[in-house]
Parts: structure tokens; sequence; C-alpha cells
């Protein structure tokens, strides 16, 4: 162990994740890597840095790359980091790859695209895995963003694992979402599906010196241009990328300043920031709901006595389901106020 | 929840013999690790890897004869990140005494020589981080 802030993985909480949080908002990036970790497997210390960091987050520009498996995501995230670093950004990378249900092991391979030897790029580059999520981000992503924003990324770049049609969580969690697709993603049909090409803001049709991006470009604008749209509304641009090549990357780097430019000043920025935190709100109450109802309310001894109940057919799982939590609920509340009441009753005798 | 151990694999330098690595990876996945695989890189970009992803193992492969030259440089380069609890493994083809060598005085955890079972292996680097098998 050497001096400063080196401390092994499971005794840095306490006093110390003050002095790795104070390094993380200074721009440190091993605190950065260190608070990204704890984060991710939702240390006991997680919330404690969520709480500290929260006051400095919300100013990043969130980006999401989407698509499916070997279209090219991770080529284009790099190319588009050194469009972002050259014109002076500091920037984050998020990379999900998927876990493996058998092992709980992960391959992340997305750093094998990243351009060797690009020295001066100011980025954080951060592989993750899926874990058991199913939406193509990882339980955690949202958090872990929040952690590289706290460290100074001006903007923040999450890459899905590689999707199909519906796994569309990354739209929940980011401003400006682009989908990559290849020549070899379908034909008319398959674009006019719902689902993931519902949700993109700039379209990238990448592989384009094969056989068939124009016409799966013609498809895509065709079906974006048969969708009514109010005037003045934002209409998803098609571009055509050779990412590799480095062909066409200028077009999606300047869409997305168009489309960050767009949601500005149209006021929809703020819109869509609001309801997204609205939808996290949400979530975590019922995160929390969960929590406390399991850890505090049900109590679950008795859960083999209701079992036995259901399978014997004296109660269906829906009414024995609605008898134990109003029960506990009922329960609980009579509690508090009672407890209210007789406080008062002190009060009153003082 | 428990950690995964995170390994951070690469091709030392300008190597291309990649079956090993992709073999050694696949079976770490398999085990139960996170492998971060960066490909082709040079130690400076490999130490700053382990950096961001807050690695607890970081994993070499060379075949290719610099194993001396670039193998050191790595370990020295993570301990100027401060990153001296990263257990470096090495792996591929070289003279023995190298890998005593690189052991003894070059601050590699460990070398695994051709034909070392993969098993060997995943234990080496579960004990190393003083951490049991993941179980899925």
């Amino acid at each position: 162990m050497s001096g400063g802030l080196a401390i092994s993985p499971d005794r840095d909480r306490g006093p110390d994740l003050a002095a790795w949080i104070d390094a993380c908002l200074r721009g440190d990036k091993r605190a950065t890597a260190r608070l990204i970790s704890m984060v991710e497997r939702r240390d006991p210390g997680a919330s404690t840095i969520l709480e500290r960091i929260y006051p400095h987050t919300g100013k990043a520009y969130t980006i999401g790359i989407t698509g499916p498996p070997g279209a090219g995501k991770s080529t284009l995230v790099d190319r588009l980091v050194n469009e972002f670093c050259k014109d002076r950004f500091s920037v984050g990378v998020i990379a999900v790859d998927p876990t493996s249900p058998f092992s709980g092991g992960a391959l992340l391979g997305d750093r094998v695209r990243m351009t060797p030897g690009s020295r001066g790029r100011d980025c954080f580059f951060r592989s993750m895995s899926a874990g058991d999520a199913v939406g193509g981000l990882g339980p955690a992503t949202q958090d872990v963003a929040r952690v590289l924003e706290a460290n100074g990324r001006q903007i923040v770049l999450i890459e899905t694992v590689g999707v199909g049609q519906s796994e569309l969580d990354v739209a929940q969690a980011t401003d400006t979402v682009l989908v990559v697709l290849t020549p070899e993603s379908g034909d008319t049909v398959q674009m006019m599906k719902a689902g993931l090409l519902e949700i993109a803001d700039i379209f990238a049709v990448n592989k384009a010196d094969r056989l068939g991006a124009d016409s799966l470009a013609l498809a895509l604008a065709g079906m974006l241009d048969r969708k009514p749209r109010a005037a003045g509304a934002w209409r998803p641009p098609v571009c055509t990328t050779s990412a590799s090549l480095g062909n066409g990357t200028r077009t999606v780097y300047d869409s997305i300043w168009r489309h960050h430019h767009h949601l500005r000043d149209t006021g929809e920025l703020e819109q869509r920031r609001r309801s997204r935190l609205e939808k996290e709100l949400r979530r975590k109450v019922e995160e929390e709901l969960k929590r406390v109802l399991w850890d505090e309310l049900v109590q679950t001894e008795k859960m083999s006595a209701w079992v036995e109940a259901v399978r014997k057919r004296e109660v269906d799982p829906q009414r024995m389901a609605r008898r134990i939590v109003t029960e506990r609920l009922e329960a609980k509340i009579h509690r508090r106020t009672r407890m209210t009441r007789t406080k008062k009753e002190d009060h009153a005798g003082d | 929840m428990t950690r995964k151990v995170r390994v951070v694999m690469a091709k030392l330098g300008l190597d291309i013999h990649w079956r090993g690595v992709y073999l050694v990876a696949q079976f770490l996945k398999d085990a139960g690790m996170e492998v971060v695989f960066l490909g082709n890189q040079f130690p400076e970009q490999i130490a700053e890897a382990a950096l961001e992803e807050d690695a607890d193992i970081v994993g070499l492969s060379c075949l290719s004869g610099n194993h001396m030259t670039l193998a050191p440089k790595v370990v020295r380069l993570l301990r100027e990140k401060g990153l001296e609890r990263v257990k470096v493994f090495m792996g591929g083809v070289m003279a023995p005494e190298d890998a005593v060598e690189l052991e003894r005085t070059h601050g590699v955890h460990k070398v695994f020589l051709p034909d070392t079972p993969m098993e060997t292996i995943v234990s080496h680097m579960y004990e190393s981080v003083g951490r049991p098998r993941h179980q899925p």
C-alpha cells in the first residue's frame, strides 16, 4: 500500500470516502475510477457519494449511442471523442457490454476500438457490464454518468450493449440518441417497426462503403418523412458513415450539436431532463418502497404459512398479496399516529 | 453486491499472436471475472486503462520477445499512478530465466509459460486479489 489515497478496495469507506469524493471533484482520475466501482456495485458508501456529488451535476450533455451488435458503435464513439476533444471538451465515455448469465463474468471489448496513443485527449473511458439489466444499459449507468460529470466531464457518451429492437433504456438516460445501423440492418418494413428506430434523434448508417447503404438511408428517410411532424419539430437526420475510415463522422458530430441547439432553443432540453428526473424519482420511490416492504414491513418468516394457504386454494395469490400489504401498512400507519399523538400529549404536559 | 474481479488484458506492443490472449480472456470470463480487453497497446495506454477501469489485475500477453523492455515499464507506470495494488500477470513465450527475473526483480506478480493449465491461471488470479471465486 502506498501513501496518499491508496487503500484496499474494501476498506475505503468512512472518513476516507470524503477524501475520495473531494479528489474526484478536483479532477482526479483514480478517485473517480474508485467511486465509479463503488456506485456500480451499490456499495454502502454509494448513497453518500451520490448525495455529495449531486449538486455538481446536471450540466453535462449526454449522448447515447445504440444499435445492433457489430454496427460500429465503439468505432464511432472513438471518432466522436476525437472531435469533442479537438474542440477542447472534457469527455467521459461509458461503454456497456453484456454479462454472461452463466458465469456472471463479462468480456468488455469496447476499448479495443479506441485509437491507441491518442495523447492529449481529455477523456475518461469506463467499461461496464450490463449485469442482469435488460434495457441495454447497466443497472447504475445513470449514477456512473453523474460521477463522471462530477469529475468535470462536460460531455458524456453512453454506449449501450448491442441491442435488438426493444432495449430502449438509453432514450431515458441521455439528451441525444444516436442510432447506428449498417446496410445489413434490414429493408423498409424493418425500418417501419416500433422500438429502436423511434428513439433516434440522429441516424448513422455505418459501413457505408458496403453495398446497400444508400438504399437503407433512403428507406430511413422515407420512414421519417411519412411521419407527421409539427412545423419546426426535429426531423432526425440520416448520416452515412464509414467510422473505421473516418468518413462522415464529422457530419454526425455536427448533427449532435444541431440537435443540442434545437433542444436548447425550443426549451425541449429542460423538458426532457425534467421528465427524466421525474421517471427516476418514481423508480427510486418504487425501489425504496420495495426495500421498506421487504426489510421492515413484511414478516417474511410467515411466508411459508401464506404460501401454504395459497397452495391449499384457500385464497388466491392476488387477494393474499393485497391482504398482506394492506394489513402491514395499516399497522404501520396506526403505530405512527399513536406515537405522534403521545409525543404531542407529552409536549402539552410540559 | 460483491465486486467481480476486474482484469485489464492486453497484447503487449505490436505482438500479433492473438490466439493465446483470446483463449485466456474467454476462460477468465467463464470463471466469473470482468475482462476489459484492450487488444494491442503500449505500456502507457495499458496503465491508463488500468486506472480508468479500476482494475484488480493487468494481464499481459507477449510472444514477440520484447517482454523484458515493455513489461517492467507497465509495472513502473502503474506504480507511478499509485496503482501498486494492481497485480500484473503475464503469459507468453520466453526463456524461463526471463520469467524468473520478471517476477523477482521487475514486480511482475506471476508469469505463466506455455502449457500452464487454465485452472492454474484462474486460481492464481483469485488468490492474488484475496477474493473467493465468484459463484454465479
